[in-house]
Parts: C-alpha cells; sequence; structure tokens
C-alpha cells in the first residue's frame, strides 16, 4: 500500500456553501409535534361552536362540555364511572395481552402449535365483538365476567396477529447463528426469540390499548349499570349532548394517552434500531 | 487424496470420511475425505459452487435437513464465523460475544476477548454503531471466547474493504498462534488462502482437487518466490492463467 491511498487531500473538494442537497430523510423532528394534531381539531371545534356553525343541541362547545366535566367530577359521577371502566379496561388488557403472547409463541414456535390455533384466531378476528356478546350473555351473565371476557378477546387478537408476525420475520440467520453456538432452547427464547419479537409485540400493543376501550363502549352501553358508557348512554337518553361529548373526549384521552404510553416503551426497548423516523 | 500423514498420538479433531451431499439430484460433495489436526490452519479454496459452503456447513452440523452419507467426526467445542458478522442487533456487543457462553465469570472472558480483538471499552455499543470491520472483529471475538478446539470460518472477510481485509490476516493469524484451534477457513481469495494456511485444499466438483502443505515462514510476503509458485499452481488449478491481468 501506498500512503497516496490512505491520506486524502483536503483543499481539493470546494466547499458548498449554501444548500445542501436534499435528503429523503423526513427532516428534523417537530418539538410537541404529537400534540398538534390533537390541538388544531380543538381549535376548530371552538371556532365552529363561538361562531354558531355548530348547533349546541347536538354539538356542545368546548367550555361547556369543559364545566359539564366540572360538575360531573365535582359530585364524583366521573371518577366513580371512570375507575370501574378503567379496572375492566385494564383486567381485559392484561388478560388478552398474556393470551395473545403466549398463543403467538405457541403458534410461532412450533408447527403442530400453528396449525391448531392460527385458524381459530383468525375466525375470531372476523367476528366483530358485537356480535359475539349475545352468545357471552348467554353463557356469562350481564356481570364483570361477560365484560372482561370482551375485552380480552378484542385484545389477544392484534397481541396475537403482531407478535406471531414478528415472531416469524426474525431472520433464519440469528436462528442458524443460534444452532452453531448450540444456544439452549431457553436461551435462544430469551435473546433471539422474544427480543427479535418485540417490535412486533409493541405495535399489537398499540392497537391492544386502544382495542380495550374501544371494547368497554361496547360492553357498557348494553346492561350496564355503572362505567363511562353507561354514563353516556344514560346522556343520550335525557338528550345531554355535553355529557356525552364528555364521554367522547375522555376515551379520546385515555386512548391517546395509552397509545403515547407504549410508545415510550417502543422507543425506550427499540433504541438499538435506525429508521427512517430516526 | 487428502490424506495428511501424521503420528498415531496426534489427535485429530476433524476426521471426515466418504461425506457425501447433495440437493435434488446434484451432487454437491462426492465420497470426501478430509482430515485437520489440533492447531492446524486448513485453508479450502474452491471456485463458486465447488462445494466449499456445503463442506463447512456439514462440519458445523448446520445442515440437518440434507440428503447425505459420510462420516463427520468434529470436537464438541467447535465455533462458526460467518461471512456476514451475524450480531444480533438489540444486543450490545458485550452481550454478543458472551451469547451462549457458560462456565464461570461469562462478562469477564468475554471482556478479555473484546480487548484481544482491539475492541476494549466498545462492551456497551449497538452492533449498528460499529463499522464492518469491526462487527467482524465482534465475531471474531464471540467465536474465541469459547476457546473452541475447531474453528469454522466461511469467508468471513469477503464483505470486507481490502485494507480492512489485510488488517483482519494479522489479527487472525495472531489470535490463532495463540488459541490454536484447528481452523477451517473456506476462500475464494488464493493470496488469503497463501498468506494464512499451513495447508490448502482445493475443491472441485465436489472433490479435493490438491492439497498443498505450505511450506513458508510467517510473517509471509506476496514478494517471496516461493509464495508466489505457489500463488501459480493454485490459480492453474482454479482454471486461471496467472500470467493474466
Amino acid at each position: 500500500m501506498t500512503a497516496s491511498l490512505l491520506t486524502r487531500p483536503h483543499a481539493t473538494a470546494p466547499v458548498r456553501a449554501s444548500r445542501p442537497r436534499r435528503r429523503l430523510t423526513p427532516g428534523r423532528p417537530i418539538p410537541f409535534g404529537a400534540a398538534l394534531g390533537p390541538l388544531l381539531l380543538l381549535a376548530a371545534w371552538a371556532a365552529g361552536s363561538a361562531t354558531g356553525w355548530l348547533d349546541p343541541r347536538t354539538v356542545s362547545a368546548p367550555w361547556t362540555v369543559l364545566t359539564t366535566a366540572g360538575d360531573l367530577i365535582a359530585d364524583g359521577r366521573l371518577q366513580d364511572n371512570l375507575a370501574v371502566s378503567a379496572q375492566r379496561a385494564g383486567l381485559g388488557l392484561a388478560f388478552g395481552t398474556v393470551i395473545g403472547t403466549l398463543l403467538a409463541l405457541v403458534a410461532g414456535l412450533s408447527r403442530w402449535g400453528e396449525a391448531i390455533l392460527d385458524g381459530p384466531i383468525q375466525i375470531k378476528r372476523a367476528i366483530p365483538a358485537l356480535a359475539l356478546i349475545p352468545l357471552l350473555i348467554l353463557w356469562l351473565g350481564i356481570g364483570e365476567q361477560m365484560k372482561v371476557t370482551t375485552i380480552t378477546l378484542g385484545v389477544l387478537v392484534p397481541v396475537y396477529i403482531h407478535t406471531h408476525n414478528g415472531l416469524r420475520s426474525i431472520d433464519s440467520r440469528y436462528v442458524e447463528l443460534g444452532d452453531s453456538l448450540r444456544l439452549s432452547r431457553a436461551v435462544f427464547l430469551r435473546r433471539i426469540v422474544l427480543p427479535g419479537a418485540l417490535p412486533g409485540f409493541l405495535l399489537g400493543m398499540r392497537f391492544a390499548v386502544v382495542g380495550a376501550w374501544l371494547a368497554l363502549v361496547v360492553v357498557e352501553q348494553i346492561n350496564s349499570t355503572s362505567g363511562i358508557g353507561y354514563m353516556m348512554d344514560l346522556a343520550r337518553q335525557y338528550g345531554q349532548t355535553d355529557v356525552i361529548i364528555v364521554g367522547l373526549v375522555l376515551y379520546g384521552l385515555l386512548g391517546l394517552l395509552s397509545d403515547g404510553l407504549v410508545r415510550l416503551v417502543q422507543r425506550r426497548t427499540l433504541s438499538w434500531r435506525r429508521t427512517l423516523a430516526d | 487424496m487428502a490424506t495428511h500423514a501424521g503420528g498415531l498420538t496426534e489427535a485429530r479433531p476433524v476426521r471426515v470420511q466418504g461425506l457425501s451431499r447433495g440437493f435434488g439430484d446434484r451432487t454437491v460433495l462426492d465420497d470426501l475425505d478430509v482430515q485437520i489436526d489440533a492447531g492446524e490452519f486448513v485453508a479450502l479454496l474452491g471456485r463458486s459452487g465447488s462445494g466449499k459452503s456445503t463442506l463447512l456447513r456439514a462440519l458445523a452440523g448446520l445442515d440437518g435437513d440434507q440428503r447425505g452419507a459420510g462420516v463427520v467426526d468434529v470436537p464438541e467445542n467447535s465455533s462458526v464465523v460467518f461471512q456476514d458478522a451475524r450480531l444480533l442487533p438489540w444486543q450490545r456487543v458485550l452481550d454478543n460475544v458472551v451469547l451462549g457462553l457458560r462456565g464461570p465469570d461469562a462478562p469477564g472472558r468475554g471482556r478479555a476477548a473484546l480487548a484481544e480483538v482491539g475492541l476494549a471499552g466498545r462492551e456497551r455499543a449497538w452492533p449498528n454503531e460499529l463499522s464492518g470491520g469491526e462487527q467482524q472483529r465482534v465475531a471474531l471475538a464471540r467465536a474465541l471466547v469459547s476457546e473452541p478446539q475447531l474453528l469454522l470460518a466461511d469467508e468471513p472477510f469477503g464483505a470486507l474493504d481490502a485494507l480492512t481485509r489485510l488488517r483482519m490476516h494479522g489479527l487472525l493469524r495472531e489470535l490463532c498462534t495463540r488459541h490454536r484451534p484447528a481452523v477451517l477457513l473456506v476462500t475464494h481469495d488464493v493470496d488469503e488462502a497463501v498468506t494464512l494456511a499451513d495447508r490448502v485444499l482445493l475443491l472441485d466438483a465436489g472433490r479435493i482437487a490438491i492439497d498443498l502443505a505450505i511450506d513458508l515462514p510467517t510473517p509471509r510476503s506476496h514478494r517471496q518466490p516461493q509464495f508466489l509458485a505457489y500463488r501459480e499452481s493454485l490459480l492453474r488449478a482454479l482454471g486461471v492463467d496467472p500470467t493474466e491481468g
């Protein structure tokens, strides 16, 4: 090797002063960018109400909704219903996540597991929760059991689908590496399978947390005596638009918050990834 | 054929007898015999499609579902270095090195192995943050940390640039002198084979066409006349005219 190959002259390249070349990345992240869309929506709503373009009988103004929320908190109804709802959603989410992950592992790691499990779960996926409720009421009654079961069924599907897909897309070269290092099944699972499926699992969780709140609406508006959905259904009977919107906003906020939480976990645990978004 | 004379007491980590492998109705390896002594560095040359990688995969036990016959006797403790570094992107460098490592003080041994390949201080880095050469050095550390009796390397420097490759040659020779594993290095690079190996096997149409002991002092130089002679005979056997280009 000669020296000329290794030392690169610096002075020859002209310095490009003005515009850098257009790049294909989306550019710098916008500060508080995640809040921008919802805030714009809120502004449009406020403007519509202030100008009278939105009829207060069908859509209450943001400030009316805010005072109604204040009243509901003052007499304790909002907290009580929220606590009941949160417990249902949380339980369903926990059961659904565990069951969905286990099913995905079994189906992803064994041919028999896939042959037996994948079909029924795809069938469940095609059946809406609403259509299952009459049957679940006959089986489990109208109590908490039926509600949590419905949410669980709604949650386990996205967790299963995305975790299974994540598992299946683990590069076969890593499996070969595991073979060449004679990894035990446990180490293979912990070091290669689970971290490899984690991006898929977390994507499934993003669908699952929102899905848990969605399933909640369905179960709480049928034969229920407590919860946010019940509060909204009652308001419908009395024509209280503002209370309905309080419930809607609450669902929206809960969904946004839980999704944000999963995304935070995503960013923390997948910091090894370099993607278009970085 | 591939019979290499040796004393009866000498350990033979690799003994392959009558090995045949095929894909469909195509025979890739045809009744092959190979032996590698303890601490011996063997380079396996051949054109692409000559069955080099198939032989290596058979020795590594990575061809479980293939049609074939023959006896493959390799030490329990063997390691593979692939052409790509094959580091787990979700594990930090040190965790990659000690992946599957048994015995006491795995992190300590992993750190020592990283220091040996010149990557002390990069234990906490992600594989994505390393250059191609550095990633391959981590793969070497992972392969050697378990003190294998046999190191199987499948064109480990094929994806590296020429300068990095030269540096890796020096590193590999140094590591092998220190740890003394038996080595089977699959390569298509004649210079690489003559520079590094004690013995060069040339695979052609599923058989060992040449078994050539390289009797040169190390470090070897391309300017040694004997080096050029070895190079020429191997190139000719590969069907390349060494005077061209």
